[in-house]
């Protein structure tokens, strides 16, 4: 074997792509002549702000466990809708336009989209799509607009939104067990504690 | 490049932390490189550049091709022209009005032809290089950092929409759909914060 033989095959493109993988991964950060502030805390405070409410948490799986469980294609028509209505329910809030009752419409969505996974309840695409997005733009109002002061609102918005499409995701990939038997009796039991936990939630709002 | 090699370039460009800057950031490397970083922290202009190059991968090789060529010639000549002529006005909402309709029109799958995808980010490439030019021109930097930011542009739109054109799976489509309806929801969130005064 040439040397030229032995030099093309450690070239190969697979090995050269992960060296430059590599390479960019340990690439030294420069230093800034200036302390920026507020970004990467818009960015993580967005990120995390849909995950550190239990009832948001719960209400977004069981978008996900519900599309799941209605197949194609509510199952990519719904996490759609959502960030996109929920979304403009932030914008309400933002313009001051106020809706009564958030909280109470908050925990109702866990009770009802729980209580759709536990009955697994089929409704047509439009149906299905119009609850949670109504749903959604409670959970956008309440949520989508607590920006901490000097934070990069750009950054919390793409945080805020992203960890929301990944709560999905989590409904979603956890509601792939319907197509086992006993998955799917797990999934509406998944939907029952939901429900439970909405109504948690509820009795808060209401007390 | 292979598709793996394609996707995972994207996944690197996409990884780079996105930080906003007012100003142009200093590299270390020279005005050319401050231009390319100052884009890649960009994210008002990232995600309508990113958004046009989806939305151009979703309608076909040719819609690539030519979205990938307006975009970059657009940001370019806008960006020499707004270095010339800068503009003072501030477009902001404009710039989230532009890539919300570009989110929506990924999130739909809307079926324009190429050469209407091609406008859109002909406009898109335009306002943005006009907004970069009027910025360079205020802080005096050299022309070479807009060529900087127009060769990211380009590198970026490449590859993303490179990464798409070949999709066919349901699953894969869906994947960038949703990626289009973030990009919708990013928008009307920060029009709200436009509106409260707070972006």
């Amino acid at each position: 074997m040439t040397i030229h033989t032995q030099v093309a095959r450690r070239l190969h493109p697979g090995r050269l792509w992960l060296a430059v993988l590599v390479l960019s991964s340990v690439w030294p950060l420069m230093a800034w002549a200036h302390v920026e502030s507020g970004q990467a805390g818009g960015f993580l405070s967005g990120l995390s702000h849909p995950v550190s409410g239990l009832d948001h948490v719960i209400a977004m799986v069981a978008v996900g466990l519900w599309g799941a469980q209605l197949g194609m294609p509510a199952l990519w028509v719904l996490p759609v809708a959502f960030p996109m209505m929920m979304a403009f329910g932030g914008m309400l809030g933002l313009i001051g336009i106020p809706l009564p009752g958030v909280e109470i419409g908050i925990a109702v969505s866990a009770v009802v989209l729980g209580a759709l996974v536990l009955g697994e309840i089929r409704l047509s695409v439009i149906a299905a799509a119009g609850i949670v997005a109504v749903f959604a733009v409670f959970h956008g109002h309440a949520h989508g607009t607590e920006l901490g002061a000097g934070q990069n609102a750009m950054l919390y918005s793409l945080g805020f939104v992203i960890a929301t499409g990944l709560l999905h995701a989590v409904g979603i990939a956890t509601g792939l067990i319907n197509r086992w038997d006993l998955g799917r009796q797990v999934l509406r039991g998944a939907g029952a504690l939901v429900m439970v936990g909405g109504l948690y939630f509820l009795w808060g709002a209401v007390a | 490049m292979s598709r793996s090699g394609v996707v995972a370039s994207a996944a690197v460009l996409l990884s780079v932390p996105a930080v906003a800057q007012a100003h142009l950031v200093n590299s270390g490397l020279g005005p050319f490189y401050d231009g390319a970083l100052h884009l890649l922290l960009s994210p008002s202009d990232l995600l309508g550049l990113v958004a046009a190059a989806l939305l151009a991968g979703l309608r076909g090789a040719r819609a690539g091709r030519l979205t990938v060529m307006a975009l970059t010639l657009s940001w370019l000549l806008a960006g020499m022209l707004g270095m010339r002529l800068p503009v003072n006005a501030d477009l902001t909402w404009l710039s989230v009005v532009s890539f919300l309709i570009l989110g929506l029109l990924v999130a739909l799958d809307a079926k324009l032809p190429p050469v209407a995808v091609a406008s859109l980010g002909a406009f898109y490439g335009a306002l943005h290089g006009l907004l970069n030019g009027s910025a360079l021109a205020a802080m005096g930097a050299a022309p070479s950092a807009l060529f900087g930011i127009v060769l990211t542009v380009m590198v970026i739109a490449l590859l993303t929409a490179a990464t798409v054109v070949p999709v066919r799976a349901l699953w894969a489509r869906v994947v960038v759909r949703v990626a289009g309806s973030w990009v919708v929801a990013v928008g009307m969130l920060m029009l709200g914060w436009l509106a409260q005064g707070m972006a």
